[in-house]
């Protein structure tokens, strides 16, 4: 066994799921911290006070601009991580947080949050709200074989990590209407009904075959977009599912 | 990689069930091997397109009984948001093995769900059969309206079946009368997300099926995965198919690796088109989204 990466959680402007989701692995996420990655920083699991040297950096929640503490640590974290992965819809996307405009207890003076894009550069994302315990386990084993892998395992890591990192230049607003702008008015929509399944909030409903975006549910998380099969699909990856699925599942026993 | 896909075996086949064959549209391959994966505990459920309020618009189901499998069965040639049920049945259904058929997209994007679970929790490892269906294209509701109202001249609700073969879109009415329409008149119907799939066979499905190659009431049954070999293996065993080898029966698999190479072949040049629908100021191409480069 190779020498195991390092991954920690810079937690941010975020309501802890995503790290609950991390742990919602249950006992995958011994699995892959006895085997593949030491967890180097993160919000109650491990006695770090500062920010750490990384491989990996998993970033929970948006930054809050009025907070100088939570700039600087993501700052420090983004010098001092290999791989930052904007972790959860709010630190990629802002997901609810765009919604905050201060008057909070117990800090009213906080009010503008932002996705972690906007103050520092982001190599990959894991969107949606919360994210699944599945696809960070995916990344987690994926970024493990890249950085610790032959030749042959970094290749099929870097094509499986390639759409989540292009998913990162995309750009830090995603909604709802991203399916509209981006899948819809493309001419792209076939009407297999993933968006409206993915969505946590069920902010989408098929009318006649095509998403219907109730707006004012949506809560920007970006779950429908990158779910989509239209959004992106690698067939390198895809069309070796049976392969890939049974070497995590290996790497997981 | 070829157009017909990775597969361990292609046969042609047809469901022993006397019930399955009255409502099938062809074999009854899928509504058989549904059947057949609930009595087996292979899947405690199926996402199908069941029936809905109006007249041949289906509307996505989880079917656990047989009964409900053969209300849905038939092909119905409109939209069906199958995936809308799939991370929902694990939830609001309890399924922890689920079933689902789609055509090809939807099997791509069960796959996709699968290796890229980014708002799909829990579902990876409970999708434990993924059946597939032959498509060239699909229609959107309005879409099959006009051409069986328009062209056809039939009412939506006095359809008893509809088929798409040898060159023409056939509804057949209650009462005993035949309408047709030639298929190159339905091209402008088809919905434009169509024109960019590269994928005929359902070449990620467990098992895919469809009407292509075989004789009339017969299907071409390609088995493709380890989980598909196990169901099928059993199936076999069970004695729920008749079956005839591929290279003896017409117009055999010559005649779907020609349509699967034909949609691919159109649809590529269609994505590849993308590329310079536009224009620039300075001359140069502006291209649309590739879906299969980047988000």
């Amino acid at each position: 066994m190779a020498e195991k990466i390092s991954i920690g959680e810079l937690h941010l402007s975020g309501c802890t799921g995503c790290l609950v989701t991390l742990a919602d692995n249950y006992e995958g996420l011994f699995k892959l911290l006895d085997d593949y990655a030491d967890l180097a920083y993160a919000l109650t699991l491990v006695d770090v006070r500062h920010v750490p040297e990384m491989d990996v950096c998993l970033v929970e929640g948006s930054c809050c601009l009025d907070d100088k503490l939570s700039v600087e640590e993501l700052k420090e974290a983004r010098a001092k991580s290999k791989v930052l992965v904007a972790y959860g819809a709010c630190a990629a996307y802002g997901n609810i947080t765009r919604f905050c405009r201060g008057g909070q207890w117990n800090q009213p003076g906080h009010e503008s949050y932002v996705p972690i894009s906007e103050v520092v550069d982001v190599d990959l994302y894991i969107p949606s709200c919360p994210p699944c315990p599945q696809e960070v386990r995916n990344v987690a084993v994926m970024a493990y074989l890249l950085l610790r892998g032959n030749d042959e395992q970094k290749k099929l890591a870097t094509a499986y990590l390639t759409p989540l990192m292009q998913l990162a230049q995309r750009g830090n607003e995603a909604c709802g209407c991203d399916l509209m702008y981006d899948v819809i008015n493309q001419g792209l929509c076939m009407g297999c009904g993933t968006c409206a399944g993915t969505c946590p909030v069920r902010a989408i409903t098929m009318e006649y075959g095509k998403p219907n975006v109730n707006r004012d549910l949506c809560i920007k998380c970006g779950a429908c977009y990158s779910q989509c099969p239209r959004s992106w699909f690698n067939f390198d990856v895809m069309n070796n599912y049976e392969g890939i699925m049974d070497a995590i599942k290996g790497a997981m026993q | 990689m070829d157009v017909l896909g990775n597969y361990k075996s292609v046969i042609s086949a047809r469901s022993t069930d006397k019930d399955v064959l009255k409502k099938s549209q062809d074999g009854g391959i899928i509504t058989t091997l549904f059947a057949y994966a609930f009595e087996e505990g292979i899947i405690d459920g199926a996402i199908v397109a069941g029936p809905s309020d109006e007249p041949w618009r289906p509307e996505p189901m989880v079917a656990t009984t047989k009964a409900e499998l053969l209300a849905a069965a038939g092909t119905r040639y409109t939209i069906s948001p199958n995936l809308y049920l799939i991370k929902e049945a694990t939830r609001s259904y309890g399924l922890d093995r689920v079933g689902i058929v789609g055509t090809p997209c939807q099997i791509q994007a069960v796959r996709k769900a699968q290796l890229y679970p980014i708002g799909m929790r829990d579902v990876d490892d409970k999708i434990a059969l993924a059946l597939g269906i032959y498509c060239m294209e699909n229609l959107s509701y309005q879409a099959l309206e006009a051409m069986v109202e328009d062209h056809c001249n039939q009412k939506m609700e006095s359809v008893k079946k509809m088929d798409i073969g040898k060159g023409k879109f056939t509804v057949y009415t209650e009462r005993g009368a035949v309408s047709q329409m030639p298929l190159k008149l339905i091209h402008k119907y088809v919905q434009p997300g169509c024109h960019v799939c590269l994928d005929y066979v359902a070449n990620l499905a467990d098992i895919s099926s469809g009407s292509v190659g075989s004789p009339d009431g017969w299907s071409t049954v390609f088995v493709r995965s380890m989980k598909g070999n196990d169901v099928w293996d059993g199936a076999i065993k069970a004695g729920l198919f008749e079956t005839k080898p591929m290279d003896q029966v017409k117009p055999g698999l010559d005649l779907v690796k020609k349509l699967a190479t034909e949609k691919i072949t159109k649809n590529q040049k269609n994505v590849d088109a993308r590329k310079t629908v536009g224009l620039k100021a300075d001359g140069t191409p502006k291209g649309l989204r590739n879906p299969y480069e980047s988000p």
